[in-house]
C-alpha cells in the first residue's frame, strides 16, 4: 500500500494542460495539414500519379488535397518538383462538412467543426461507444489513449461507454468491411436518438489504403450520416481531441 | 544414389528459386510436413496457390528453430488431400484458409469452418454451404447437456476494441470450449498485395496490424531487399532495430497497464498508460508518426537520426526506465494481483508446441522460440540474441515475459544509439525484383513471428504475398488457456495474450 503512495508520488501529476495551457508539442517531423501553391503548377500530374490512394487531384491549373482521403504519407509533397504541396504541423484537421476536407492552394485555413445542435444536447456530457470496422487498431490505440490520465477524456465530461445502450454517438473507425456491415448497423440502431457519427481516420472518412476494395465500403459515409470526420492515417491523439472539443464548442474554432 | 531433397532449407531473408522447391506427391507432402514438425519444427505458414488448370498449389514453410533453416516443401492437389490438422493442431487455421479461398477439402480436419469469411477465388464446386460461408451465421461447436448454457460476445466489444466473435460453452461458471471466430476485419490485403509492389504495397503491409507496423514493415522490406539482392545501409539496419524495439517497449508497455487495469490495480495501469504514450512519442520523434508509419522502406529506412535525436531518445528512455520499473514492480510485488494472475490460463509447454504458439506466449510457457534468436537478421546476426522464458505458462508467466523483455529491449535500444554511428545514407534504392523467385521473411515482431512469404511471376512482380500474423498462431493458444477457467477470467485472458483481429482477417 504504501510502495504505491510512494510511487504515485515519483510518477508525479501528469496531466496535460491543454487546453487551458499549451499543447503538447508534436515532433518535428509530424506531418498535418498541408498547404498548396498553384503558382508554379505546369499540370504536369505527378502529384496525383504519386498519390496511392487518389486524394490528390490537379484542378483548375493547381494541386487539390482530399485530407479526407490522404495517407499523410507525403509522397505528393516528393513528387512535386516546385514545391506545390507543402505538409505543415498543423494538427487541427477535423471538419463537419465532408467537402471542407478538400485542400485547395492558398492561405492555410481550418475546416469548421463546431455544431451549434451538438453543443447544445452534448457540450456537457458526450459518451461515446467506439466501434472498429475494419480498423488496423491504430486510430482504435489513439482514440482510446484519450482515457489514459496524460489526456484524462474525463476531464471534458467525454466518455468511452461500452453499451451503444448508454452512447450519444459512435465513433466509427476502419474502411467499414463487408463482414461488419451488419455489427455497425445494429450498433447505431442501439444507440438511442438523439445521436450523432464521428469517422475517425483515412478508413473511416474515405476507406484508406483498402479504398475501391470489394471487400469494404470506403468508410461510413455510405451507411450512416456522419457529423464529424478527423482525418489522418492514424490521427495523432491531439487531432482527435481537437475534433471532439471543436464540434462540442469546448475550444474556438 | 543420392536421396531426392523432400524440402528446400533456407535461411530467412533468403530468396530462391522456385523451381528449386520440391513438388512432392500428396501422401509424401502430408507425411514430409508430419515428420518435420514432429521433430521440432513448427509451421510458419502453410498456404496454396491457384494454378492455371484449376489445380491449387499448396506451400508448407516449416520453421526449424534448431537448425536456422526454414525448410519448405510443396504439393498440387486438385479437390481434396489429407487434413494435416488431426495429427498436428497448429495445421488448423491454415487448413481452413485453403478450403475457403480455393474450395478444397482437408479431408479429416475435425471442425472444417471458414477461417476469415472471405471470398473463393476459383469457379471449383464449393464444399462449404452458404449458410457456413455467413459470418455469424455458420455453426459453431456447441455441447449438450442439462446445465450446460452458452456464451456469446461480440463482434462489438465493451471496450474501445478490434471486432470478433466469442462463443463460449460453459456449465455454470466453468468454461469447458471457447471458440473463437473472426473475420470481421477482413480487408481483402492478401489478394491486393498481389501484382505489387506498387505505391498502395507500403500502405497495406503498415495496416496489416497497425499496432505492428514496423514489425510487419521490416518482414516486407527484408523480402524485398533478399528478392532484388539489394543492400541496407548500416545506418538504416540500425535504425530498423531501434524501431522495432521501441514497437515493443510500447506495446508490452501498454499490455502490463491493461493487465493491471484488468484486476482492479490502478496505479501500474495509470503508470503504463502514460509510459506507452512516451515510447510511442519517441517513435514519432524519429520518423513524425506514433506507429512508425512511413520509416520503413525497401533499401534502408526514410528518416536519418542526428546526434541531437539520439540524444533526445536516450534521455526519455532514461526516464522512461526508471518509471517503468517502479510500475512493474509494484504490479509483481502486490499480493491481491499475482493471486488474480497465477494459475490463471494455463498453457502448458507440450500444448504450446503442439499447437504452435510464437512470441511471449511461446516463451511464457517455457518454450525458447524468438525470431531474433532463431533466424537472425541485421545486427542480431553479429550479436546473438538470448530469449527469456518463464515456466508456468499462466497470466503470470506472459506478465513476465513482457517485464524481462521491456529490459532487453531497452539494453538493445540504447546499445544501438550509444555505439559510434559512420556518415552515410539511410537508404539505397533497389532494384527490380528478380523474376520466378521465392522468399521467406520472418521478424520478431512484439506478439511474436511475422512471417511474410513472397513469390514473383515472370516481370518481377508479385504472383503471390502470403502473411502470417503472430496472431494467427495464437488465438487458438486463447481458446485453450480458457478450458476449465472461470468465464470471469477471459478478459484477463484475453489481454495476456492481447491478439491483433485485423492482422489476423487481413
Amino acid at each position: 500500500m504504501f510502495e504505491a503512495f510512494i510511487a504515485r508520488l515519483q510518477q508525479g501529476h501528469r496531466t496535460m494542460r491543454y487546453p487551458d495551457g499549451p499543447a503538447p508539442e508534436l515532433p518535428d517531423r509530424f506531418v498535418g495539414r498541408p498547404v498548396l501553391d498553384k503558382s508554379g503548377c505546369r499540370e504536369c500530374g505527378e502529384c496525383a500519379d504519386a498519390c496511392p490512394v487518389g486524394a490528390l487531384t490537379v484542378v483548375d491549373g493547381g494541386p487539390q488535397l482530399d485530407t479526407g482521403a490522404c495517407l499523410f504519407c507525403r509522397q505528393c509533397e516528393l513528387a512535386c518538383t516546385h514545391g506545390g504541396v507543402h505538409f505543415t504541423k498543423e494538427h487541427r484537421l477535423a471538419g463537419a462538412r465532408r467537402e471542407d476536407l478538400i485542400v485547395k492552394p492558398g492561405p492555410a485555413t481550418i475546416a469548421k467543426a463546431y455544431s451549434e445542435e451538438i453543443h447544445k444536447r452534448f457540450g456537457r456530457s458526450l459518451k461515446l461507444r467506439q466501434v472498429s470496422a475494419g480498423g488496423c487498431n491504430a486510430c482504435e490505440a489513439d482514440s482510446n489513449v484519450l482515457n489514459t490520465l496524460a489526456w484524462d477524456l474525463g476531464r471534458f465530461g467525454v466518455q468511452f461507454v461500452a453499451s451503444p445502450r448508454h452512447a450519444d454517438a459512435l465513433l466509427i473507425t476502419g474502411p467499414v468491411t463487408e463482414n461488419m456491415l451488419l455489427g455497425l448497423k445494429k450498433t447505431y440502431e442501439a444507440v438511442p436518438a438523439p445521436k450523432f457519427v464521428i469517422a475517425v481516420g483515412a478508413c473511416a472518412i474515405a476507406g484508406g489504403p483498402y479504398r475501391g476494395h470489394a471487400e469494404c465500403h470506403d468508410g461510413a459515409s455510405g451507411t450512416l450520416k456522419v457529423d464529424l470526420f478527423i482525418p489522418g492515417c492514424p490521427p495523432h491523439p491531439l487531432t482527435i481531441l481537437d475534433g471532439i472539443l471543436r464540434v462540442l464548442g469546448k475550444v474556438e474554432e | 544414389m543420392t536421396a531426392v531433397a523432400r524440402t528446400i532449407r533456407v535461411r530467412n531473408a533468403v530468396a530462391f528459386q522456385v523451381k528449386d522447391c520440391p513438388v512432392l506427391g500428396e501422401r509424401e507432402f502430408h507425411d514430409e510436413v508430419v515428420s518435420t514438425v514432429r521433430n521440432g519444427a513448427w509451421i510458419a505458414a502453410l498456404y496454396g496457390e491457384g494454378q492455371p488448370d484449376g489445380s491449387v498449389k499448396l506451400f508448407a514453410v516449416l520453421a526449424d528453430d534448431a537448425a536456422h533453416e526454414l525448410a519448405i516443401t510443396s504439393t498440387v492437389v486438385r479437390d481434396k488431400y489429407p487434413s494435416l490438422t488431426a495429427e498436428l493442431p497448429q495445421a488448423q487455421a491454415f487448413e481452413r484458409d485453403i478450403a475457403e479461398v480455393w474450395r478444397i477439402r482437408p479431408v479429416g480436419h475435425p471442425w472444417l469452418k471458414p477461417l476469415r469469411f472471405q471470398a473463393a477465388r476459383t469457379d471449383a464446386p464449393d464444399i462449404l454451404t452458404p449458410v457456413e460461408r455467413k459470418i455469424g451465421q455458420s455453426p459453431f461447436f456447441s455441447m449438450l447437456g442439462e446445465e450446460i448454457h452458452e456464451v456469446a460476445v461480440g463482434p462489438v466489444h465493451a471496450g474501445v476494441i478490434e471486432p470478433g466473435h466469442f462463443r463460449f460453452q460453459c456449465h455454470g461458471e466453468t468454461v469447458h470450449h471457447l471458440e473463437i471466430s473472426l473475420g470481421y476485419q477482413h480487408r481483402g490485403v492478401t489478394k491486393a498485395l498481389v501484382g505489387g509492389p506498387n505505391k498502395r504495397t507500403q500502405h497495406y503491409i503498415e495496416t496489416l496490424a497497425g499496432d505492428t507496423s514496423v514489425g510487419h514493415a521490416l518482414a516486407y522490406a527484408q523480402a524485398s531487399e533478399g528478392l532484388s539482392r539489394g543492400e541496407v545501409p548500416g545506418r538504416a539496419v540500425r535504425i530498423r532495430q531501434i524501431a522495432l524495439e521501441l514497437e515493443r517497449l510500447a506495446c508490452h508497455t501498454g499490455d502490463l497497464g491493461a493487465l493491471s487495469g484488468d484486476v482492479g490495480f490502478q496505479p501500474t495501469d495509470a503508470f503504463c498508460g502514460r509510459l506507452r504514450g512516451d515510447v510511442l512519442n519517441l517513435t514519432a520523434l524519429i520518423c513524425g508518426n506514433r506507429f512508425g508509419r512511413g520509416l520503413l522502406r525497401p533499401g534502408g529506412t526514410r528518416h536519418d537520426l542526428d546526434e541531437a535525436r539520439i540524444r533526445k531518445v536516450l534521455d526519455v528512455l532514461d526516464a522512461y526506465a526508471k518509471d517503468v520499473r517502479q510500475a512493474v514492480d509494484l504490479l509483481q510485488s502486490t499480493a491481491s494481483v499475482l493471486a488474480r494472475f497465477e494459475s490463471v490460463g494455463v498453457i502448458s509447454k507440450e500444448l504450446a508446441t503442439e499447437i504452435g504458439l510464437v512470441g511471449p506466449a511461446a516463451r511464457a510457457s517455457g518454450l525458447t522460440r524468438d525470431v531474433r534468436a532463431d533466424f537472425p537478421t541485421g545486427a542480431h546476426l553479429v550479436r546473438p540474441y538470448v530469449p527469456v522464458t518463464a515456466t508456468t505458462g499462466d497470466v503470470a508467466a506472459r506478465a513476465k515475459v513482457r517485464a524481462l523483455e521491456i529490459e532487453k529491449s531497452l539494453d538493445l535500444v540504447r546499445r544501438e544509439l550509444q555505439a559510434p554511428w559512420r556518415d552515410g545514407l539511410t537508404w539505397l534504392e533497389p532494384g527490380g525484383l528478380r523474376p520466378h523467385e521465392m522468399i521467406v521473411s520472418l521478424t520478431e515482431a512484439w506478439r511474436g513471428a511475422v512471417c511474410h512469404v513472397a513469390r514473383t511471376e515472370a516481370t518481377g512482380h508479385f504472383a503471390c504475398y502470403q502473411v502470417v500474423d503472430p496472431s494467427v498462431h495464437n488465438w487458438f493458444g486463447l481458446a485453450c488457456a480458457l478450458r476449465e477457467q472461470a468465464i470471469s477470467d477471459f478478459p484477463l485472458c484475453n489481454k495476456s495474450f492481447n491478439l491483433s483481429y485485423c492482422g489476423h482477417d487481413l
